[in-house]
């Protein structure tokens, strides 16, 4: 697992095509403890997914610094995307498999992994022949594997009906008890924010600034009870 | 439709082509547009000499050779390019004026600065096909999957993975067309390239029969080549399109 300190100086996307020029942070901070599973909230166009990318390295065109634990050490990331970003010419397997050395031991985890996630018996599937869950399955499997330090999530449960996407939080919850790790997960679903939060950061405007910040000690009874009630409506969500 | 009834169509249009040619050298009645049957014996008369499997063994291997090294050479520059906007700020003109340049042209200029070799001769072909294989391969690694990188960068991939893995397969289809127009464009030029500079091969053959005003031969090797490289489209770029598109739906 991995603390993370962020540090956004400035985060601007410059004027392009008729849209002005939009500082997205100024002056952000965040700081996001060992093992906390935080779930960044807000409408969309906020920055969010702006926010996973810089933490991730994907986007190094800002003003700030994304530090990790003190050791130096750069922590294992795994991201899993909006959309699945599987490779469609690859099979299930050779998805999950990538993302580990080559080799006959990559192969035979992936298969474990794909056990895990339900998947198994279509290792040898094309992604495109997959429903859009069980794509997210396999993104999920993907992003295990590595046993990441860090799980970046950008709507990772979008598009799916509300019984598919909590059988997906169901895995996401059993994957972590047996795989720990600190997560960032994006969202702007009250109630997934709830379920699964032992944090919650509630972002707003332009430049987004931390509008909330809610620690979570609910157990997953209360999560589903009176108590979970309440902070959903406190967040404003039904 | 089935494979069988395609197949059949396909034989019943290549027949009735087959019966006009006929009607037409009955009509006119010359050497000059000689009938299927003599042009089947002038075929079987150059294979019996064995003139006509060298001249083609020959020719094969020069389009080969020269197929190579433009489908390399060409997918390299046009991926560089498709990769990077200022090399392609910078270079780009000069594939578009490549790509004008007539091949009469290139090959002349080879002759005359290398000399009537083999090597000239593959060069001048390759130079014609490369500027045509750079600009569908810039195309495809122009439009290359941002999301798909993405993932390949936060998942550590590698170069060399993220190459095999994620790059080339989405270049296929860019890799089939050009290497289908390819063949095609090819083989036509290396015939050009021998009948004016090499003592060999189905062009010089060609330049040979011509001299004689001898139809029946220069069709026998007309037909003959032409099924060869239908072989070779039918039986290596098909089958490898579609094993490298299965996992289309």
């Amino acid at each position: 697992m991995s603390a993370l300190r962020l540090d956004i100086a400035e985060k601007r996307y410059p004027a392009q095509a008729g849209a002005p020029a939009r500082e997205i942070f100024h002056e952000f901070r965040l700081d996001v403890d060992d093992g906390a599973f935080v779930v960044l909230l807000g409408a969309s166009g906020l920055g969010k997914t702006t926010l996973l990318n810089i933490v991730a390295g994907l986007d190094r065109d800002f003003r700030g610094a994304v530090r990790f634990d003190e050791d130096g050490k750069a922590p294992r990331i795994a991201y899993a995307f909006q959309n699945p970003r599987l490779l469609p010419w690859r099979t299930v397997l050779e998805n999950v498999a990538l993302v580990l050395p080559a080799g006959e031991e990559g192969r035979r985890r992936a298969l474990d992994m794909l056990g895990e996630v339900g998947l198994a018996e279509l290792a040898d599937a094309y992604p495109e022949r997959l429903s859009l869950g069980q794509q997210r399955r396999v993104a999920l499997a993907r992003a295990f594997i590595i046993e990441p330090d860090l799980l970046l999530m950008d709507e990772p449960f979008v598009s799916l009906d509300e019984a598919g996407a909590a059988r997906l939080r169901a895995l996401l919850r059993r994957l972590l008890e047996r795989c720990p790790a600190t997560v960032l997960f994006v969202t702007h679903d009250s109630a997934e924010a709830v379920e699964l939060a032992s944090r919650i950061v509630v972002l707003e405007g332009a430049p987004a600034r931390l509008a909330r910040d809610l620690p979570v000690a609910l157990t997953a009874e209360e999560r589903e009870g009176e108590a979970g009630h309440e902070l959903r409506r406190a967040l404003g969500g039904k | 439709m089935s494979a069988a009834a395609r197949l059949g169509l396909t034989a019943t249009s290549l027949l009735a082509l087959l019966l006009l040619w006929q009607l037409a050298a009955w009509w006119i009645a010359s050497p000059l547009l000689p009938d299927p049957a003599a042009v089947v014996e002038a075929g079987m008369r150059a294979t019996r000499t064995g003139v006509l499997p060298s001249s083609i063994a020959i020719t094969l291997g020069r389009v080969a050779a020269s197929f190579l090294i433009a489908m390399v050479v060409g997918s390299a520059i046009g991926i560089l390019l498709g990769r990077s906007p200022a090399l392609n700020e910078l270079f780009g003109p000069w594939v578009i004026v490549l790509l004008n340049l007539p091949a009469l042209v290139v090959i002349i200029l080879c002759y005359v600065w290398f000399g009537l070799t083999e090597a000239a001769a593959i060069t001048a072909v390759s130079i014609n096909k490369i500027p045509n294989v750079a600009v569908t391969l810039r195309e495809g690694a122009a439009a290359l999957s941002r999301d798909l990188d993405e993932m390949a960068r936060v998942y550590r991939l590698g170069p060399l993975a993220t190459l095999r893995h994620v790059v080339l397969p989405q270049l296929v289809p860019f890799f089939a067309a050009s290497a289908r127009s390819g063949l095609a464009l090819t083989w036509k030029i290396v015939l050009v390239v021998e009948l004016l500079g090499r003592s060999n091969g189905v062009g010089f053959e060609l330049q040979t029969a011509f001299q004689l005003f001898d139809v029946a031969t220069i069709l026998a090797y007309a037909l003959a080549f032409t099924a060869v490289v239908q072989f070779i489209e039918v039986g290596l770029m098909q089958p490898w399109e579609r094993h490298a598109g299965r996992w289309r739906r």
